[in-house]
Protein backbone atom coordinates (compact mmCIF):
# COMPACT_ATOMS: atom_id res chain seq x y z
CA UNK A 1 0.00 0.00 0.00
CA UNK A 2 1.55 3.20 -0.78
CA UNK A 3 2.45 6.20 1.62
CA UNK A 4 0.47 8.39 -1.16
CA UNK A 5 -2.84 7.05 -0.77
CA UNK A 6 -2.46 6.53 2.77
CA UNK A 7 -1.97 9.81 3.76
CA UNK A 8 -5.06 12.17 2.97
CA UNK A 9 -6.44 9.39 4.98
CA UNK A 10 -4.71 9.96 8.25
CA UNK A 11 -4.70 13.66 7.49
CA UNK A 12 -8.28 13.83 6.77
CA UNK A 13 -8.94 11.62 10.06
CA UNK A 14 -6.42 14.20 12.17
CA UNK A 15 -8.33 16.96 11.47
CA UNK A 16 -11.75 15.66 11.47
CA UNK A 17 -10.78 14.42 15.11
CA UNK A 18 -9.59 17.46 16.11
CA UNK A 19 -12.11 19.46 14.95
CA UNK A 20 -15.36 17.27 16.21
CA UNK A 21 -13.24 17.11 19.89
CA UNK A 22 -12.37 20.42 19.95
CA UNK A 23 -8.57 19.16 21.07
CA UNK A 24 -5.74 18.15 19.76
CA UNK A 25 -4.77 14.56 18.15
CA UNK A 26 -1.77 12.72 18.21
CA UNK A 27 -1.00 9.44 15.78
CA UNK A 28 0.18 6.99 17.76
CA UNK A 29 0.61 2.92 17.04
CA UNK A 30 1.05 2.61 13.25
CA UNK A 31 1.34 -0.91 11.99
CA UNK A 32 0.71 -2.97 8.34
CA UNK A 33 -1.18 -6.49 9.00
CA UNK A 34 -2.23 -9.48 7.14
CA UNK A 35 -4.35 -10.90 10.06
CA UNK A 36 -7.95 -10.76 10.83
CA UNK A 37 -9.70 -7.54 11.98
CA UNK A 38 -10.46 -7.65 15.89
CA UNK A 39 -12.95 -4.92 16.82
CA UNK A 40 -12.59 -2.55 20.16
CA UNK A 41 -15.52 -1.51 20.42
CA UNK A 42 -18.24 0.92 18.28
CA UNK A 43 -16.91 0.48 14.81
CA UNK A 44 -17.98 1.92 10.96
CA UNK A 45 -16.98 0.40 7.80
CA UNK A 46 -17.28 2.70 4.86
CA UNK A 47 -16.32 0.59 1.25
CA UNK A 48 -15.39 2.71 -1.65
CA UNK A 49 -15.03 2.02 -4.99
CA UNK A 50 -13.02 3.35 -8.22
CA UNK A 51 -9.32 3.58 -9.18
CA UNK A 52 -8.65 2.51 -5.81
CA UNK A 53 -10.98 0.19 -3.92
CA UNK A 54 -11.03 -0.99 -0.44
CA UNK A 55 -12.83 -0.03 2.87
CA UNK A 56 -11.84 1.41 6.26
CA UNK A 57 -13.24 0.80 9.55
CA UNK A 58 -13.33 3.25 12.63
CA UNK A 59 -13.51 1.82 15.92
CA UNK A 60 -13.99 3.39 19.39
CA UNK A 61 -14.14 2.28 22.55
CA UNK A 62 -17.71 2.38 24.02
CA UNK A 63 -16.63 5.43 26.41
CA UNK A 64 -14.58 7.18 23.11
CA UNK A 65 -17.57 6.93 21.09
CA UNK A 66 -20.02 9.04 23.76
CA UNK A 67 -17.45 11.68 23.89
CA UNK A 68 -17.48 12.10 20.58
CA UNK A 69 -20.97 12.38 20.37
CA UNK A 70 -21.43 14.52 22.71
CA UNK A 71 -18.68 16.55 21.68
CA UNK A 72 -20.23 16.84 18.07
CA UNK A 73 -24.20 16.97 19.49
CA UNK A 74 -23.34 19.45 22.25
CA UNK A 75 -25.72 17.15 24.31
CA UNK A 76 -24.71 13.87 26.77
CA UNK A 77 -24.89 11.08 25.58
CA UNK A 78 -23.83 7.92 27.45
CA UNK A 79 -21.96 4.89 26.48
CA UNK A 80 -24.02 2.64 24.54
CA UNK A 81 -26.59 4.72 23.54
CA UNK A 82 -27.59 4.26 19.71
CA UNK A 83 -26.59 7.66 19.12
CA UNK A 84 -23.18 7.27 20.07
CA UNK A 85 -23.03 4.37 17.05
CA UNK A 86 -24.19 6.74 14.75
CA UNK A 87 -21.72 9.52 15.61
CA UNK A 88 -19.04 7.09 14.78
CA UNK A 89 -20.69 6.11 11.40
CA UNK A 90 -20.64 10.35 10.89
CA UNK A 91 -17.18 10.36 11.51
CA UNK A 92 -16.09 7.56 9.11
CA UNK A 93 -18.64 9.33 6.54
CA UNK A 94 -17.16 12.58 7.11
CA UNK A 95 -12.88 11.69 7.20
CA UNK A 96 -13.59 8.96 4.16
CA UNK A 97 -15.33 11.88 2.23
CA UNK A 98 -12.51 14.36 2.76
CA UNK A 99 -9.70 11.89 1.96
CA UNK A 100 -11.79 11.12 -1.26
CA UNK A 101 -12.10 14.70 -2.11
CA UNK A 102 -8.12 14.91 -1.67
CA UNK A 103 -7.40 12.02 -3.47
CA UNK A 104 -10.05 12.91 -6.19
CA UNK A 105 -8.43 16.54 -6.66
CA UNK A 106 -5.39 14.65 -7.22
CA UNK A 107 -6.44 12.04 -10.64
CA UNK A 108 -8.49 9.46 -8.45
CA UNK A 109 -11.92 8.70 -9.24
CA UNK A 110 -13.96 7.15 -6.69
CA UNK A 111 -17.39 6.42 -5.78
CA UNK A 112 -18.29 6.12 -1.76
CA UNK A 113 -20.66 3.44 -0.47
CA UNK A 114 -22.65 4.71 2.79
CA UNK A 115 -21.45 3.70 6.51
CA UNK A 116 -22.17 0.54 7.87
CA UNK A 117 -22.15 -0.54 11.74
CA UNK A 118 -19.45 -3.12 11.47
CA UNK A 119 -20.66 -6.09 14.18
CA UNK A 120 -18.59 -9.04 13.70
CA UNK A 121 -16.10 -9.63 15.80
CA UNK A 122 -13.40 -10.14 13.02
CA UNK A 123 -12.98 -8.92 10.08
CA UNK A 124 -11.78 -10.54 6.45
CA UNK A 125 -8.34 -11.12 6.70
CA UNK A 126 -5.97 -9.28 4.38
CA UNK A 127 -4.41 -10.26 1.40
CA UNK A 128 -1.60 -9.51 -0.24
CA UNK A 129 -3.61 -7.15 -2.46
CA UNK A 130 -5.32 -5.83 0.36
CA UNK A 131 -2.82 -5.24 3.23
CA UNK A 132 -4.57 -3.09 6.09
CA UNK A 133 -2.48 -0.71 7.47
CA UNK A 134 -3.47 -0.46 11.58
CA UNK A 135 -3.59 2.67 13.11
CA UNK A 136 -4.78 4.97 16.47
CA UNK A 137 -5.35 8.65 17.33
CA UNK A 138 -4.67 9.49 20.93
CA UNK A 139 -7.37 12.06 21.53
CA UNK A 140 -8.61 13.69 24.41
CA UNK A 141 -11.97 11.19 24.69
CA UNK A 142 -9.58 8.30 24.32
CA UNK A 143 -8.07 5.78 21.08
CA UNK A 144 -9.64 6.35 17.86
CA UNK A 145 -8.60 2.67 15.48
CA UNK A 146 -8.69 3.43 12.14
CA UNK A 147 -7.58 0.11 9.85
CA UNK A 148 -7.31 0.62 6.09
CA UNK A 149 -7.31 -1.64 3.71
CA UNK A 150 -7.32 -0.86 -0.49
CA UNK A 151 -5.51 -1.82 -3.65
CA UNK A 152 -5.53 -0.17 -7.13
CA UNK A 153 -8.19 -1.02 -9.57
CA UNK A 154 -5.97 -1.78 -12.37
CA UNK A 155 -8.96 -2.19 -14.59
CA UNK A 156 -10.49 0.90 -13.31
CA UNK A 157 -7.58 2.97 -13.68
CA UNK A 158 -6.80 1.92 -16.92
CA UNK A 159 -10.22 2.82 -18.13
CA UNK A 160 -9.31 5.84 -16.56
CA UNK A 161 -5.62 6.54 -18.00
CA UNK A 162 -7.16 6.02 -21.49
CA UNK A 163 -10.30 8.44 -21.39
CA UNK A 164 -7.87 11.29 -20.77
CA UNK A 165 -5.27 9.71 -23.23
CA UNK A 166 -2.36 9.27 -21.09
CA UNK B 1 -23.67 25.55 21.12
CA UNK B 2 -23.52 29.21 19.96
CA UNK B 3 -27.07 31.55 19.19
CA UNK B 4 -27.03 33.48 16.02
CA UNK B 5 -29.70 36.38 15.03
CA UNK B 6 -32.43 34.70 13.59
CA UNK B 7 -33.46 34.63 10.20
CA UNK B 8 -37.03 34.89 9.74
CA UNK B 9 -38.98 34.88 5.46
CA UNK B 10 -39.45 38.10 4.63
CA UNK B 11 -43.39 37.89 2.93
CA UNK B 12 -44.66 36.29 7.02
CA UNK B 13 -41.91 36.93 9.66
CA UNK B 14 -42.41 33.53 9.87
CA UNK B 15 -39.11 31.47 10.65
CA UNK B 16 -37.51 29.89 7.51
CA UNK B 17 -38.29 26.45 6.97
CA UNK B 18 -35.82 23.76 6.64
CA UNK B 19 -36.01 19.60 4.76
CA UNK B 20 -32.94 17.96 6.49
CA UNK B 21 -31.97 15.14 4.32
CA UNK B 22 -28.94 12.58 5.07
CA UNK B 23 -28.84 9.02 5.98
CA UNK B 24 -27.35 9.48 9.37
CA UNK B 25 -29.88 9.88 11.69
CA UNK B 26 -26.79 11.96 13.71
CA UNK B 27 -26.39 14.26 10.83
CA UNK B 28 -29.95 15.07 10.69
CA UNK B 29 -30.32 15.87 14.36
CA UNK B 30 -26.69 18.06 14.44
CA UNK B 31 -28.33 20.26 11.33
CA UNK B 32 -31.46 20.68 13.13
CA UNK B 33 -29.42 21.90 16.16
CA UNK B 34 -27.80 24.47 14.13
CA UNK B 35 -31.05 24.58 12.08
CA UNK B 36 -32.58 26.08 15.68
CA UNK B 37 -30.14 28.69 16.64
CA UNK B 38 -30.45 30.29 13.47
CA UNK B 39 -34.49 30.48 14.60
CA UNK B 40 -35.76 27.99 11.71
CA UNK B 41 -37.97 25.23 12.35
CA UNK B 42 -37.01 21.72 10.46
CA UNK B 43 -40.32 21.32 8.46
CA UNK B 44 -39.22 17.86 7.42
CA UNK B 45 -36.25 15.18 7.47
CA UNK B 46 -35.57 12.18 4.81
CA UNK B 47 -32.81 9.75 5.12
CA UNK B 48 -33.00 8.89 1.42
CA UNK B 49 -33.26 10.72 -2.05
CA UNK B 50 -36.57 9.16 -2.74
CA UNK B 51 -38.03 10.24 0.91
CA UNK B 52 -36.32 13.80 0.06
CA UNK B 53 -38.64 14.62 -2.91
CA UNK B 54 -41.80 12.95 -0.83
CA UNK B 55 -40.91 15.11 1.84
CA UNK B 56 -40.23 17.85 -0.10
CA UNK B 57 -43.92 17.33 -1.63
CA UNK B 58 -45.27 17.48 1.59
CA UNK B 59 -43.85 20.34 3.85
CA UNK B 60 -42.68 22.44 0.93
CA UNK B 61 -39.96 23.69 2.79
CA UNK B 62 -37.80 27.34 2.00
CA UNK B 63 -34.51 25.53 1.68
CA UNK B 64 -33.55 21.60 1.41
CA UNK B 65 -29.86 20.81 3.09
CA UNK B 66 -29.31 17.87 1.27
CA UNK B 67 -26.44 15.31 1.46
CA UNK B 68 -24.92 13.30 -1.12
CA UNK B 69 -24.12 9.64 -0.22
CA UNK B 70 -27.38 8.10 0.43
CA UNK B 71 -28.59 4.83 0.06
CA UNK B 72 -32.02 3.88 -2.73
CA UNK B 73 -30.97 7.41 -4.56
CA UNK B 74 -28.19 9.59 -4.02
CA UNK B 75 -29.13 13.70 -3.26
CA UNK B 76 -27.71 14.71 -6.63
CA UNK B 77 -30.18 12.85 -8.39
CA UNK B 78 -32.73 13.98 -5.84
CA UNK B 79 -32.12 17.59 -6.02
CA UNK B 80 -32.62 17.23 -10.28
CA UNK B 81 -35.89 15.03 -9.13
CA UNK B 82 -37.52 18.02 -7.08
CA UNK B 83 -36.17 21.28 -9.37
CA UNK B 84 -37.96 19.43 -12.20
CA UNK B 85 -41.45 19.84 -10.58
CA UNK B 86 -40.28 23.09 -8.17
CA UNK B 87 -37.45 25.21 -10.31
CA UNK B 88 -37.74 27.80 -7.38
CA UNK B 89 -36.20 25.34 -4.57
CA UNK B 90 -33.73 26.25 -2.76
CA UNK B 91 -31.61 23.49 -2.26
CA UNK B 92 -27.80 23.23 -0.55
CA UNK B 93 -25.82 20.04 -1.16
CA UNK B 94 -24.44 19.15 2.14
CA UNK B 95 -21.25 16.19 2.16
CA UNK B 96 -17.96 15.36 3.26
CA UNK B 97 -17.63 14.41 -0.22
CA UNK B 98 -16.58 17.52 -1.74
CA UNK B 99 -14.41 17.35 -4.83
CA UNK B 100 -15.16 19.74 -7.86
CA UNK B 101 -16.90 16.96 -9.44
CA UNK B 102 -19.32 16.37 -7.75
CA UNK B 103 -20.01 20.34 -6.80
CA UNK B 104 -19.92 21.01 -10.48
CA UNK B 105 -22.36 18.31 -11.03
CA UNK B 106 -24.88 19.46 -7.96
CA UNK B 107 -24.56 22.92 -9.33
CA UNK B 108 -25.35 22.21 -12.95
CA UNK B 109 -28.33 20.33 -11.86
CA UNK B 110 -29.77 23.13 -10.08
CA UNK B 111 -28.55 23.17 -6.33
CA UNK B 112 -27.76 26.41 -4.96
CA UNK B 113 -24.54 26.25 -2.97
CA UNK B 114 -22.30 23.52 -1.27
CA UNK B 115 -20.99 22.73 2.25
CA UNK B 116 -18.54 20.50 2.73
CA UNK B 117 -18.94 18.34 6.17
CA UNK B 118 -17.98 18.74 8.98
CA UNK B 119 -20.31 21.33 8.60
CA UNK B 120 -19.56 24.55 10.88
CA UNK B 121 -22.43 26.54 11.94
CA UNK B 122 -20.99 29.92 11.09
CA UNK B 123 -20.49 29.00 7.44
CA UNK B 124 -23.77 27.08 6.79
CA UNK B 125 -25.44 30.31 8.41
CA UNK B 126 -24.01 32.93 6.00
CA UNK B 127 -24.54 30.06 2.81
CA UNK B 128 -28.35 30.24 4.00
CA UNK B 129 -28.52 33.63 4.19
CA UNK B 130 -26.98 34.34 0.84
CA UNK B 131 -29.53 31.64 -0.75
CA UNK B 132 -32.27 32.72 1.30
CA UNK B 133 -31.70 36.04 -0.04
CA UNK B 134 -33.97 39.12 -0.28
CA UNK B 135 -36.86 36.08 0.88
CA UNK B 136 -35.40 35.77 4.25
CA UNK B 137 -34.41 39.10 6.76
CA UNK B 138 -32.22 39.40 10.01
CA UNK B 139 -34.64 39.45 12.94
CA UNK B 140 -33.59 41.71 16.16
CA UNK B 141 -30.37 40.13 17.67
CA UNK B 142 -31.05 38.75 20.65
CA UNK B 143 -28.26 38.95 23.68
CA UNK B 144 -25.15 37.19 23.07
CA UNK B 145 -26.13 36.07 19.37
CA UNK B 146 -24.10 36.82 16.19
CA UNK B 147 -25.29 39.46 13.83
Amino acid sequence: MKMELIQPFINAADAVLAQSLRCRTAVGDVSMTEHTYRRHGVAAQIAFTGDIEGRIIFDLAPATAAYLATSLSGTEIAAGDEMAGEAVLELANQVIGNAVTTLNNQGFNFRVLPPLVYSAEQGLPSTQDTEALLMSFDTCGGTVYMNIAMRYNCQSSEKTASAVGA
Amino acid sequence: MEQFAPLRRKKDGQPVRYLVVDDSVFARKNLGKMIETFGGQVAGEAADGCAAITEYERALPDLVLMDITMPLMEGIEAAEKILQKHSDARIVMVSSVGYQENIVAALQRGARHFVQKPVKADVLYEVVKYVMGDDAVVAAIADGAHA
